[in-house]
């Protein structure tokens, strides 16, 4: 009893109420999406927005049940449980049926399942553990060998065995966790130099993007000079050939290892293909949706381009045009600020414990998070090529959502033991 | 407190995050509120705007009767975006009887931009047009079969009588030039293009609606938007009422059968059109539908020229009709009273012969009534000499300039400007710089116009101006501008000529004796107390014009008539005649005469006058 009041007394309440705003909102619009001025209850189960009302409910249920759980259970259990999540992972494929070219569904009965979201999860719960450990001491790029296996292994499953590039690409945000932990920026930054070098080689040539790699690293080479010398200078070199080989193999890479539709989604990203009805339907839709939103939208259940089907996958992932559409500017500004408020809470949840294996794992949480939000709106507006993941609590689906809870409510266990913790 | 060293990490990844929704705002900030391009390409997308047709306005005659209406036809249009994914082409030409190469070439003018310039393969646009029920109802069964394909009901216009096609005009599909100059119309629609149809296009067409329907990404249709809230409902155009009498009008036709020429008749009190024939003619049907383009080249190459209107184009010397002016002018500037004789020297007189037999000399009333040439030409001589020619003939060509502003304010040398009659000519009154520029300044005398004191020369008149002429001395003085269209505002736009109006009286007196004892009298009718004066017109080209102005009766004018039958020899045989059974039938709803009709009805004149 006490404990349980403790709980709740130290649950992040502001953290959960923007959660369910976030899912009861994102309910509104799927309704909306999936409206066809063919009056249906809300509730009709039947419908799209029906079903994710159950899944908003049982999601609930399932957080309470977390809530429950003692919450030593997750450190203790967090390897097992990563060793289930592999096997599943990996049988995935076998059991799954072909969904739009990946398979990484799996049928319950009358629900599917992607044990690719339980993954994110899991992982991070792995990382938390194997980071926190009390000898664990991040010194050099040798102590993030083995927490890059734990990221890279599901990555690897869900890329290549189960063809599920979105959710695969996830696990990446894991970056800005170990970054976190003391991994040096020089990786985002390479990161950054890489993206910029591929996108500078696909669309202009390569001289503008040799220009922009001896920039980088005689800025390197500077800062590098100017303080204690953290490497020597033949790093540097070994780095600069590094990239300029990339560079090279970048237009090879885009045309042979990358696949025909996510080349032309590229292409199409940076302007250099022009093609509304073909792969640049989808974006070119959204953004017209979305740009007829003007300052206050066209009023609930008024949009006109998401009604009448003009923008596909309308109720998943790009069910942010909805909101465009139909709240305006207004709406959608607002939604970017409720999702900018809850990550920056998990950051400060995340500073809070007391803990590394909490703090690890809230980390691990907010990125993943932020690492959906900036890929799925970026991709609705346009800044960002065409990759299908959803927005967390927004998008339709049981799958995600129990994923994004599952998540979050651990999080929120964790978080709320902090006092316990220090008895 | 962990890893303390990295603490102010928290604050870059928070930054990024903020970085992230910040460019998000920038961009929703750009898409949603600067950028206002989208919201059209929204609107063209799922937003189909339906033009609702009003129908055009109705033409009745003065009497009620009426003259146009409209008939439904049907057009096909396609909509390019939505016809691409296996159209069946081949069913779609069978069902409109067209083929293969018919529909590829018509594609692929509506497609061109630069001869269609509204085009978009979003919206409907005109494939076929001008279809009737039975060419349409193959398509409409299986319409259902061809996506992006509608059909639009139209109207055309539709004439109670193969009449007035003059006055009435046509309506055909707008050129580039309406449709630069005015927003109001599209690519195929319809306008007046002449008659009435033209200059009282704005009143008839009314206001096109459009009703705005929502679409989905497969262009079906999803119903209307936002439950018509954004309709405009079409507003029919305004009927027209306009002044023609409609049995006179036909009567003039018949009368004018088998012969070139022209009947305008005129309501003296008002200024309305009675009747303004112009022959040949063609039946009115001729210009609607499929076939306008076809009977319009054909009509253009006849050489009998039936598109040209001459009751109000046409322009001849007014012959002896003028010699009425002639009489106004003369007393007004006191060249002459009722009273002046002059004496008639018979055939064989110079400069100017008389034609006719009478005796001499001769009273003005008895000029008129006998049309004597000599006493006009020494009125006109005395009036423009009675000062002398002075300095550089400058008081000759004075008096002439005074002469000629007193014949123009009957309205001649200029076009009703303020009238609602369509394709007018001038005419012209010859002015004293055209004079100087033939003879010089001091090389013309009055002997050298000499022909214009009998309506010859260089003097040219159109038969409406003469039929408004008629419409003065009935009046006494004043006109109404001759219009169509009878609507208060017109009636008040009241001209008054220079003449004062007593001196009406003796011209008006002459008139009368023309019909009982001149050369109007066998077809004079005691009862109606007719007035009149025949001309007959020499021609360098042929035969004489006949001419005859006339108007009815006497004492209170009903109706004023000018008839121009051209090559038919005397203004007394053929003119005549017609416009005394104009006014019995306008003012006795009648014809008596009835072998004096047929004699003229059947009458060919010129045979390469053809019925159309």
């Amino acid at each position: 009893m006490s404990r349980n009041g403790s709980i709740l007394a130290n649950l992040d309440w502001a953290t959960i109420f923007m959660f369910i705003s976030l899912a009861l909102f994102g309910w509104l619009n799927i309704y909306g999406a999936s409206y066809t001025f063919e009056q249906t209850s809300i509730f009709d189960f039947s419908n799209r927005a029906g079903k994710q009302f159950i899944w908003i409910l049982s999601a609930l249920a399932m957080g309470v049940v977390i809530l429950l759980i003692d919450y030593k259970t997750y450190d203790v259990l967090a390897y097992i449980l990563y060793g289930v999540i592999l096997l599943v992972l990996l049988a995935t494929p076998l059991l799954a049926h072909n969904v739009k070219g990946s398979y990484s569904w799996i049928s319950l009965g009358p629900i599917s399942l992607q044990p690719a979201e339980i993954a994110k999860c899991v992982t991070a719960l792995a990382v938390a553990k194997y980071m926190g450990q009390y000898e664990y001491k991040m010194r050099d790029w040798r102590d993030l060998i083995i927490p890059g296996l734990i990221v890279l292994v599901p990555m690897f499953i869900i890329m290549v065995l189960q063809r599920e590039t979105g959710s695969a690409l996830v696990f990446s945000s894991f970056l800005l966790v170990f970054y976190r932990q003391g991994m040096t920026g020089l990786v985002l930054l390479a990161g950054l130099l890489a993206a910029v070098v591929f996108v500078v080689v696909i669309k202009f040539s390569w001289i503008p993007a040799i220009i922009i790699i001896i920039l980088a690293f005689a800025a390197l080479w500077l800062w590098n000079n100017r303080q204690v010398k953290r490497f020597s200078t033949w790093w540097i070199v070994a780095g600069l050939i590094v990239y300029s080989g990339y560079m090279l193999a970048c237009n090879y890479a885009f045309q042979h290892i990358l696949q025909p539709h996510q080349q032309v989604r590229i292409e199409v990203l940076l302007g250099i293909k022009d093609d509304p009805s073909g792969a640049g339907y989808n974006v070119n839709q959204a953004k017209i949706a979305i740009g007829s939103g003007q300052f206050f939208g066209k009023g609930y259940l008024q949009g006109t381009q998401t009604k009448l089907r003009f923008v596909p996958e309308q109720d998943t992932d790009f069910i942010f045009c909805t909101v465009g559409e139909e709240w305006g500017f207004m709406g959608s500004a607002a939604v970017v600020l409720l999702y900018l408020t809850f990550l920056i809470r998990l950051v400060y949840i995340a500073e809070r414990q007391r803990d590394n294996f909490s703090q690890i794992y809230a980390y691990a949480v907010a990125c993943i998070f932020f690492f959906h939000f900036t890929i799925n709106i970026g991709m609705v507006l346009g800044l960002l090529p065409v990759i299908g993941i959803p927005l967390p609590f927004f998008s339709y689906g049981g799958s995600s959502l129990w994923g994004f809870t599952l998540l979050l409510f651990i999080l929120l266990r964790l978080d709320a033991a902090r006092v316990e913790k220090l008895h | 407190m962990i890893n303390d060293q990295y603490y102010n990490r928290r604050f870059i990844i928070s930054g990024i995050m903020i970085l992230v929704a910040c460019i998000f705002l920038v961009r929703l900030f750009q898409l949603q509120i600067i950028d206002q391009s989208t919201r059209n390409k929204a609107e063209s997308n799922a937003l189909l705007r339906q033009t609702i047709y009003p129908s055009r306005g109705l033409i009745y005659d003065r009497n009620g009767v009426l003259l146009v209406s409209n008939q439904p036809i049907y057009e096909v249009t396609v909509i390019l975006r939505e016809m691409r994914q296996n159209f069946d082409t081949t069913a779609f030409c069978q069902a409109l009887n067209i083929t293969h190469e018919d529909f590829q070439a018509q594609i692929k003018e509506i497609s061109n931009v630069r001869k269609n310039r509204g085009f978009s393969p979003y919206t409907p646009q005109v494939f076929l047009s001008q279809l009737n029920k039975v060419d349409i109802a193959p398509l409409q069964e299986a319409l259902y079969r061809f996506p992006g394909v509608q059909i639009r009901k139209r109207t055309l216009r539709e004439y109670t009588y193969s009449s007035a096609s003059h006055v009435l005009g046509s309506i055909g599909e707008v050129n580039q030039r309406d449709l630069d100059r005015d927003s109001y119309y599209q690519t195929g629609d319809y306008s007046g293009r002449d008659g009435i149809e033209r200059v009282y296009e704005k009143e008839l067409r009314g206001e096109k609606g459009v009703e705005i329907l929502m679409r989905d990404s497969k262009g079906r249709i999803q119903g209307s938007y936002r439950n018509g809230e954004l309709d405009e409902p079409a507003h029919a155009g305004t009927d027209l009422n306009i002044s023609l009498d409609i049995e006179l009008q036909l009567l003039a036709e018949r009368l004018l059968r088998g012969k070139i020429g022209s009947v305008v008749a005129i309501e003296p009190e008002t200024g309305e059109i009675l009747a303004l024939v112009s022959n040949p003619a063609w039946n009115p049907q001729l210009l609607v539908g499929k076939e306008r383009s076809k009977n319009y080249v054909a009509l253009q190459n006849d050489k009998t020229k039936p598109l040209l209107n001459r009751a109000t184009q046409a322009m001849y010397s007014p012959g002896s009709t003028f010699k009425i002016v002639q009489s106004l002018v003369c007393l007004q500037q006191k060249g002459i009273t009722p009273a002046t004789m002059y004496p008639c020297s018979g055939p064989g007189s110079t400069p100017i012969k008389c034609t006719h037999h009478h005796g001499s000399p001769v009273s003005l009333e008895q000029a008129i009534e006998q049309s004597c040439n000599p006493y006009f030409w020494c009125a006109f001589r005395d009036l423009l000499q009675r000062k002398g020619y002075g300095e550089n003939n400058e008081t000759f060509r004075q008096q002439y300039q005074l002469w000629r502003d007193d014949v123009m304010s009957f309205g001649f040398g200029n076009k009703f400007s303020d009238s609602d009659i369509p394709d007018q000519s001038s005419g012209s009154i010859p002015s004293v710089r055209l004079y100087d520029k033939f003879y010089g300044p001091t090389g013309w005398k009055a002997i050298t116009i000499r022909s214009l004191s009998i309506g010859q020369g260089e003097i040219l008149v159109t038969p409406l101006q003469l039929a408004n002429q008629a419409a003065i001395v009935a009046n006494g003085g004043w006109y109404i501008t001759p219009h169509i269209n009878r609507n208060d505002s017109m009636k008040s736009r009241k001209h008054t000529t220079s003449i004062t109006p007593k001196h009406f009286e003796v011209v008006r007196h002459g008139m009368h004796r023309v019909m009982t004892n001149g050369t109007g009298r066998w077809y004079n009718i005691d009862s109606l107390s007719m007035c009149g004066k025949t001309g007959t017109v020499q021609n360098p080209h042929g035969k004489d014009h006949a001419i005859f102005i006339g108007f009815a009766p006497m004492e209170s004018p009903k109706i004023a008539v000018s008839v121009v039958v051209e090559n038919a020899g005397f203004g007394a045989t053929w003119a005549a005649p017609i416009a005394s059974l104009m006014m019995e039938q306008y003012l006795t709803d009648t014809i008596t005469r009835k072998p004096l009709y047929d004699k003229i009805a059947n009458q060919i004149l010129n045979p390469d006058v053809k019925k159309w």
